[in-house]
């Protein structure tokens, strides 16, 4: 009757998402009264999942699942959830974790609530707060099935320390051939870089930027906080930066701690894929830009006098403060 | 190749997002529907498809009356036929089977489904269906090509990109970079009328249990106003994200 959650590693070390989202499987088997089980795949070491409150890791070490595969990954989380007889599964908002999770959900016969944003509002019934209409609103959602799957927004319940003995065993699910369908031919990844899904920081700049080679001060500053890069949509359809780096309704969504947005105008568009962002800092030239209404913090002014004073700055404030 | 296009009807991106009803239910008043921008990338790679390899191309929804508009539009841009379930569809898993009978029922090759709308966000319906139908499964697909049987797509993952090769049957949960925003297609006069001659058949929904129902509603907070730094006094800007938001 544990809470299941699947705690996602990239080439063997767990993900800061597999942290978050073991810290909130914790809190649900608190309401519920009962323990959390993890089940990683191919993680070298799982022993830190007990300092958020894990009491058991099934590992799984499979040859086969060194890549990605949709099928194969949920059959793994589906044949833990039944080992454990587990009702309630949470999982990650990952590009990965959001594409197993339908799958998974069909194979448990399991109702499933993606952007989760808190936790439980109530167990009975089962109602969880998730953002709808792209950040512009919440919706409660009530999962009335037997075995209920949450998917939990990046970010947004964020750490909290437990205890747990996080004691591992191994895991061996049957994995047909028929689940491997689709092969992996080719990743293309950036490596070394942080990720937009997986940063507590983004630098982002627009149309105010005039054009590709004007991204230098951008990366430098992202690379000064430690932040992943994005763009507006113009950019993206200008071809300045890659599509990968577009944020907004129909781009990546962005759940960061501090969102910059440097020479971007803020179409609502926009505003909606970061809204879910905690702090949000504007420079921009245009005082009139819808941006300033929907930040904490503003600069009006240019980019390119603003920007590489605050890399300085920051680089001094690093330096002192390290 | 028989394809399948779900097209799911929803508010314009710049729509203005209210509740009625004690907040139980969206307002629809004022505001303009559109076909799901990422079932759009996949529509018009769909319409590649036909144009280049002779594929046949139907669209689908799960919805009421109201939704036939957008199923004309998807028409007039040129798939060959739509098809209505009639179903309010308020619950994936519910739309995902109802979607999975009309995919069995007309044999198709490719399931072609924006990776999520932009209303309800769930992202859940196109794995669900690759599952019920037994088909493969590329989510985030940001290219399709399609030789015979054989497919190779690729998927956006965080931080890059994984090409991988499967076959048909296959079901995608599509996005931009299937197209370009420049591909997408504006009905002509021709389309329009011509879209008034397709066949739109209206099918009952099947039985199938609602797992999850969105009970209530909810506008963020409104926000406070914003802190204005000069830009001549960055150490300012440094001291309030360090001393006040906390987040360096």
């Amino acid at each position: 009757m544990s809470v299941l959650v699947y705690t996602e590693s990239d080439q063997g070390k767990l993900k800061k998402a597999a942290f978050e989202v073991a810290s909130y499987a914790k809190e649900v088997a608190n309401q519920l009264g009962t323990t959390v089980t993890a089940v990683s795949i191919n993680a070298e070491d799982t022993a830190e999942l007990g300092k958020y409150g894990v009491d058991k890791v099934l590992n799984v070490s499979a040859d086969n699942l060194k890549d990605f595969n949709a099928k194969a990954y949920a059959s793994v989380v589906q044949q833990a959830a039944q080992n454990e007889d587990a009702k309630v599964v949470i999982v990650s908002s990952s590009a990965d974790s959001k594409t197993l999770a339908p799958g998974l959900a069909v194979g448990l016969q399991a109702g499933y609530a993606s952007n989760v944003v808190a936790a439980p509002t109530s167990t009975s019934p089962f109602t969880v707060k998730r953002t709808a209409f792209t950040n512009k609103a919440f919706n409660f959602t009530e999962i009335n099935s037997d075995v209920k799957i949450v998917g939990v927004s990046n970010n947004a319940f964020g750490l909290v320390e437990n205890t747990g003995a996080a004691a591992a065993e191994s895991f061996s699910p049957n994995l047909d051939d028929s689940l491997f369908g689709v092969k992996v031919e080719n990743v293309d990844k950036v490596t070394g870089k942080v990720t937009i899904a997986d940063a507590d920081v983004v630098v982002s700049a627009g149309r105010g930027l005039k054009g590709p080679e004007n991204w230098g001060m951008v990366e430098e500053l992202a690379d000064v906080l430690g932040a992943a890069t994005a763009c507006s949509k113009p950019v993206s359809d200008l071809g300045w930066r890659p599509h990968g780096e577009h944020v907004g309704q129909t781009g990546k969504p962005v759940a960061s701690n501090l969102y910059i947005a440097i020479g971007i105008s803020g179409a609502i568009q926009h505003l909606a894929g970061i809204n879910a962002s905690k702090v949000k800092v504007v420079i921009n030239t245009d005082a009139e830009a819808p941006f300033f209404k929907a930040a904490d913090y503003g600069v009006v002014g240019d980019a390119f006098e603003v920007v590489p004073q605050l890399i300085e700055k920051l680089k001094e404030f690093k330096a002192n403060n390290a | 190749m028989k394809i399948l296009v779900c097209i799911s009807h929803v508010p314009d991106t710049t729509s203005k997002i209210n509740f009625t009803e004690g907040d139980t239910k969206f307002d629809t008043t004022g505001v303009q529907f559109v076909i799901n921008p990422n079932d759009e990338f996949g529509l018009t790679r769909a319409m590649w498809f036909k144009e280049k390899q002779g594929a046949s191309v139907d669209v689908v929804n799960v919805g009421g009356a109201e939704t036939e508009p957008t199923l004309r539009k998807a028409l007039a841009i040129g798939a060959d036929g739509a098809i209505r379930v009639n179903a309010e569809a308020t619950d994936g898993f519910f739309v995902a089977k109802q979607l999975a009978a009309v995919a069995k029922n007309g044999s198709y090759d490719l399931v072609i489904a924006g990776r999520e709308s932009i209303d309800y966000n769930g992202g859940m319906v196109p794995g669900m269906l690759a599952e019920l139908i037994d088909a493969n499964f590329v989510n985030n697909c940001i290219s399709l090509e399609i030789d015979g049987t054989a497919v190779k797509a690729t998927r956006e993952i965080d931080g890059g990109k994984e090409t991988s090769n499967t076959s048909l049957p296959l079901v995608i949960g599509g996005q931009k970079g299937l197209v370009e925003e420049t591909d997408l297609r504006i009905p002509n006069m021709r389309g329009i009328m011509m879209a008034r001659k397709k066949p739109l058949t209206v099918v009952d929904a099947t039985d199938a249990e609602k797992e999850t129902a969105a009970v209530k509603f909810e506008k963020p907070a409104p926000k406070g106003a914003v802190k204005l730094v000069d830009a001549d006094n960055i150490d300012e800007l440094i001291n309030l994200l360090h001393n006040e938001a906390k987040v360096i």
